[in-house]
Parts: structure tokens; sequence; C-alpha cells
């Protein structure tokens, strides 16, 4: 079979086909006698590989023996960007660095600077507690995405199905709360953007009462499986010397038994007043991590009702007015706008107001100068920022130690003599991000 | 940025002891453009922590004493390998000369009253001012046993970029080690494949030193032109 599209061609180190689908007899065939190895290149376009990760496995018949991750094909240079940015504005570019969980890498950004800035203490109650339940949230629709996508990935597609359903309404509530489904820049230093709209309690309340009895589906069809079983069980084994050796965090190093998790062993955010299990696994392999994931949801809904019960009113912004964003929104009938109460403040009422906002929103704040390290717990394991100061207006440096990232490492040492069709397993099973990968 | 006659100390009422980290000067981030603010003038110290001194406070001591005891075990010294200390923030800076780091290392993570299991990678910061040490190695260990963190920094100039790789020590740091070549030009010795890794192969220049430019090109918005953010007017 010719594809004019895919050509065979000839190359110094061999010849190199374009595997189109359903034509790997011939492949092999063709390559059958000529060497003794195979080189696939996976991806970076391919619907198994989380995105634009190029997964290059050297093959002997269906069993890897090297495998190799090509990343940097997401890079936007998000962390050179920031320094050009005032730390208010960097919000809005951290978030859009690991896509399926921005509030964690707003939140961690914001911690830092608030540290940086020593108003830690004073961040207002009710903005903590938004901060935790937006996060929560988060990692529930996070871990839905992990599961349709690695389900997907396994050829269960009623999985894909159901937890994209499932997560569309964890993002109903991101929208009513924030104004969008993702990249919503709402954390910011000093509390969140805005304060909860009216009925999202309610809401918040009834989605979190429908999810567990729609999870259960997704459980049902898969815990007990015998072929996602098959397909998943003693699959990517990575034991715990092996985590630590890869600096691999989150439920991938949980699944080896270890109750490691930075809401427990370093509260941020008030985590410390919330009553919440760290779920563990010993089996270390693929389908421990998805028992981990489906049930880190649980907890997950867990918090946010902790977070409903203590959600008392108040401020949801730091009282010095040096920090806090000075422009309020309101609902327009296009669904957004500004405050018309503040807009009629600072243009009619008060001239100091109107240089205040002018200040804030163009020159921003001044942080000291220092450097810190914040981490939180992300769905995918140890969200890591270090931010340095030069005293001015803007990061002097940014950079985030995405767990996908270094996750990403492990698919050597979890792939590496398995058949090819596991590494697809694997791969799914660390969860990779490649906009976290590659930021 | 750098000027000899304004180092030393600084304290400030109230602050911390800080160090001077360098000058900037202007506010706008421009000059002849006919600012008659007068801001353009603005002199502004730079002023990092100061080196801290015994007692470090917190867990810090204990990750000192530890060192100082174990390190001639690894084939180095406290007095040998650090530079300075700094305590900010409550969280613990070790400067060390970039030397030392395999030894230090390996002391960080095989010392039992260390135990830092978990290195979570090593990030670039680029100092143009800071001459003869422009560009900074920053690395963050975490302990698990104890539940403690160091962040180890390490300044070499940019001539001479040169740091030893401790991926035989914490093999995680294969990525970040490429990551911070890629982006800074530091070349960690006896890394085995030191390639880039999220800018293409054959790219020029490392991308986030302070020296390369940010790129853009200028918006036309309703008739104004927004230039590209990094010649745009700055206050810093």
């Amino acid at each position: 079979m010719t594809d004019a599209y895919a050509p065979t061609y000839e190359t110094t180190d061999g010849r190199v086909h374009t595997v189109m689908g359903q034509d790997w007899d011939s492949v092999l065939g063709a390559a059958d006698g000529e060497h003794e190895r195979v080189v696939i290149n996976m991806g970076p376009q391919h619907p198994s590989t989380h995105g634009v990760l190029r997964l290059i496995l050297e093959l002997e018949g269906e069993t890897v023996t090297e495998a190799r991750c090509g990343i940097g094909y997401l890079h936007t240079g998000i962390e050179k960007n920031l320094e050009y940015r005032t730390w208010t504005q960097g919000v809005t570019f951290v978030t859009r660095m690991d896509y399926l969980s921005p509030f964690f890498n707003e939140a961690a950004y914001c911690l830092g600077v608030e540290k940086l800035l020593g108003i830690t203490d004073q961040i207002p109650e009710r903005a903590q507690i938004i901060r935790v339940m937006m996060m929560e949230l988060n990692r529930v629709s996070s871990h839905l995405v992990a599961l349709a996508t690695g389900g997907m990935e396994l050829g269960a597609l009623t999985a894909m199905i159901f937890g994209f359903r499932e997560r569309e309404s964890v993002l109903d509530l991101f929208e009513l709360v924030t104004g969008l489904r993702m990249n919503s820049a709402y954390i910011r230093p000093g509390g969140v953007a805005q304060d909860l709209p009216p009925g999202a309690e309610q809401q918040i309340r009834e989605t979190i009462m429908a999810l567990p009895r729609r999870m259960k589906d997704t459980a049902d069809l898969l815990v007990d499986n015998s072929i996602w079983l098959a397909r998943t069980s003693g699959i990517g084994k990575l034991d715990l010397a092996g985590c630590m050796a890869l600096g691999i965090t989150g439920p991938v190093l949980r699944a080896t038994g270890l109750p490691e998790d930075l809401r427990k062993t370093a509260p941020y955010s008030g985590y410390e007043n919330y009553e919440f299990d760290v779920k563990t696994q010993t089996s270390a392999d693929a389908y421990g991590r998805f028992l981990i994931r489906l049930t880190e949801m649980g907890e997950s809904l867990n918090i946010v009702e902790q977070c409903l019960d203590r959600l008392a009113p108040g401020p949801v912004m730091v009282e010095d007015k040096k920090i806090a964003w000075p422009a309020q929104l309101s609902i327009g009938s296009d669904g957004q706008g500004n405050s018309l109460d503040h807009i009629r403040h600072i243009m009619g009422e008060s001239m100091e107001a109107l240089i205040h906002h002018f200040k804030l929103v163009t020159e921003g704040f001044q942080v000291p100068a220092g450097q810190v390290y914040s981490a939180v717990e992300s769905p995918r394991g140890e969200l890591g920022v270090h931010i340095v100061s030069d005293g001015s207006t803007r990061p002097y440096r940014v950079h985030y130690r995405d767990p996908s990232f270094t996750n990403l490492q492990a698919v050597a040492a979890m792939c590496e003599g398995g058949q090819i069709a596991d590494v697809i397993a694997a791969v799914a099973s660390i969860d990779p991000v490649m906009g976290g990968v590659d930021r | 940025m750098s000027d000899d006659s304004m180092s030393g100390e600084l304290v400030h009422a109230g602050q911390p002891l800080l160090e001077v980290s360098g000058v900037s000067q202007g506010m706008f981030g421009t000059s002849g453009s006919g600012d008659t603010s007068g801001f353009g003038g603005l002199v502004t110290v730079i002023a990092v922590p100061a080196p801290s001194s015994r007692p470090f406070g917190s867990y810090f001591d204990v990750i000192a004493d530890e060192l100082s005891a174990s390190l001639p075990d690894f084939g180095t010294t406290w007095d040998k390998a650090v530079e300075k200390v700094v305590v900010d923030q409550d969280e613990l800076t070790i400067h060390i000369r970039p030397t030392e780091i395999v030894a230090f290392a390996k002391a960080l993570r095989d010392e039992p009253g260390l135990r830092f299991e978990l290195c979570l990678g090593v990030s670039g910061v680029h100092y143009p001012g800071h001459v003869g040490r422009e560009l900074h190695a920053v690395y963050h260990f975490k302990s698990l046993t104890h539940n403690r963190r160091v962040r180890i920094e390490i300044s070499v100039p940019d001539a001479t970029p040169h740091i030893p790789s401790i991926m035989s020590i914490y093999p995680t740091n294969d990525w970040h080690e490429r990551e911070t070549y890629d982006f800074f030009g530091i070349i960690f010795d006896g890394h085995p494949h030191l390639t880039r890794i999220l800018m293409p192969d054959d790219w020029q220049g490392h991308p986030q030193r302070k020296d390369y430019p940010l790129g853009g090109v200028p918006v036309e918005y309703k008739g104004a032109t927004i230039p590209p953010p990094d010649t745009r007017r700055s206050y810093s």
C-alpha cells in the first residue's frame, strides 16, 4: 500500500516508514531482515500521548527495549513573559501552564508572592476557604480528565464520555464563580478576584451531592472490569526507590504506599483545618494510580463540603489598599463588566481613589527583594514555584517545578522491557499535561 | 548595575539586615524620551536579605550541624564549601562553591541526620550586574523523613559557566539540568547528554537570560499602536 502523503524513504539511519494504522504487518515485514530493531516515533500528534508528547520507542517485535520522551512542542515562554508583567498580571500567565489544574498554578504563585510581601497571615479567612474549595473542585475535574483520557486511550470510550460529562458539571461551577471555564486568573496575590456570586454555594452543594453517584458509574464500569485490570494491573511499575530517585510525586508516589501529600505534611491555605485522608495503594502500578485518583475525588468532594459549611461572610481580599486590586467587576448584560459603583466612586467622587486605582493597575505594587519557594499538592504531585524578586513591580524570575515535567522522566523506567501497548497505559497513569511540562 | 561604592550592608529601621545587590536608575525603563516627570533620575538601591549568622533558628541549625559534622566524610568541609548562609522568609539558603556540589549533594542524600531524599530540581537566575558571578543555579531539596527543606545556591561567571552535574546522585535532575542549560547556558559537567530540552536543538542563545529579548511585534488596535511588552514603558 502506498500513500502519497506518507511515503517510505531511505535515510542514513535506515528506512523511514510512516505508520498510518492497520499496516503494522507490512511495516514489520519491510523491516524484517534489514535491521534487528525498529525505532518508532509515537507522537507528537498522536491521540494517545496526552497532547503533544513525542515518544521515541525502540522495539524488538512488540517489546520496547528503549523509551525516550521528546518534549518542548508546547513551550510558550511563560516564565520569560512573567518578567515583563506586574505581579498581579503574572496570575494570568501562570494559570495557562498546566491547563487542567489552573487554580493550583495560581495558588502556588500567589502563596509565594504573599510570602515575599509578608502578608501570608493577613489573607482573609473567606478567601482562604474559597481557594481551598476551588482547588479541590479543580482536583476533581483534573482527575476526571485523567480517568477519561486514560480510559479512552485503552479503548474504554464510555469512561471517556462519563468522565468528560462529570467534568462539565465542575467546569460549570468554575464558570459560575470566575466567569471562565479555565484560565480564570481567579486567585490573586492578596485573596481572590471576586466573591462568590449569589446562589453559587447552593449550586456547588447540588453538584457535589450529585457527583458521587455519577462517578460511581465510572467506578462500576472499571474497578472490577477484567479487561481494565488486564490492561493496567502490573503495568508501569515504579517502586518507592524509583520514585525517590526520579523525583516522582503525586498519585504515582502514593501508589507505592507512601502517604506523601503536601496538604498534610506542609499545610497551606488552612488545609490543617479540614478532615480528609491521604489515599494510598501498594501495587505501584497503573491500576493503583487509577484507584488513587478515583478515591481522591471522593476526599476532595468531602473537603468542598467542609468548605461550604465553614464559609462565613467577609472580605475576600487583604485590607492593605496598597496591594488589594482596586477595581471590582459586576455582571452586566454581556455577562461581565466593571462595577458601576466603583466607576462612580473614582470618576465622580474621589480624585485620590482614581490616582490610587491608576497607580495600582498600571504600575502595580512592589515586592521586597528576596526569594521564596512555595509548593502546593497539585493533582499530579508537588507543584513548586521558585520566585525571585529584586524589589520592583515585576517578578525578577519565576520558575515552575511542574510535577508533569518531572514525572515524565519515569517513562523509560516504566516502559522499557514491556509491550508497546502497555506504554499507553503507563504514560496515561502518569497523567502528564504538556502545558505544564513545556510551559 | 553593580557599583562597588554602594556595596555594603544596610539596616532599615525595624527591618532585617539587608545587603546591597545592585542599583537601578530611572523609573520608566526609558532614557532620552523627553521624560519631564523627574522620576527618570530616580536611583533605587536593590537590597537583598543579608547573610545570617548562628543561630539560624528553626531546624536550620540542625542541618548546618549535621553538614559540618558529615561533610569531611564526603570529601569536603563546611568552611571549604560554604560561601554564606541566608535565612529569609523561614527558608534556609546555603550558598556554596560550584566545585563542592557533588560532595554536598551526597551528604544531603546519604547522611541519616539529613536524608534529603527528594531533589526538586535546579533552576537558574541571571544577574547581569553581579560581575564574575552572573549565573546562579538554585537547587531545592526536601527531606520526607524529617519534613525539612533546604535551598542550595551556586553562582558561576558567565565566561566559564561550569557546575558539576549531580545527576548521578539525583537522577531526577536529568531534565532539570538540561532545562537550566537550555535557558541559561549553565553547563553541567558530567551530565551524559546535556542537550536542549524545550527549545529546538538548533536554537541560538539562552532565552531566560536577561540580555535575551522577549521579542514580539507591535499590535495596532483602533488606530493606536501598542508596542511589544519588552519595549513598553515600565515602572521598576
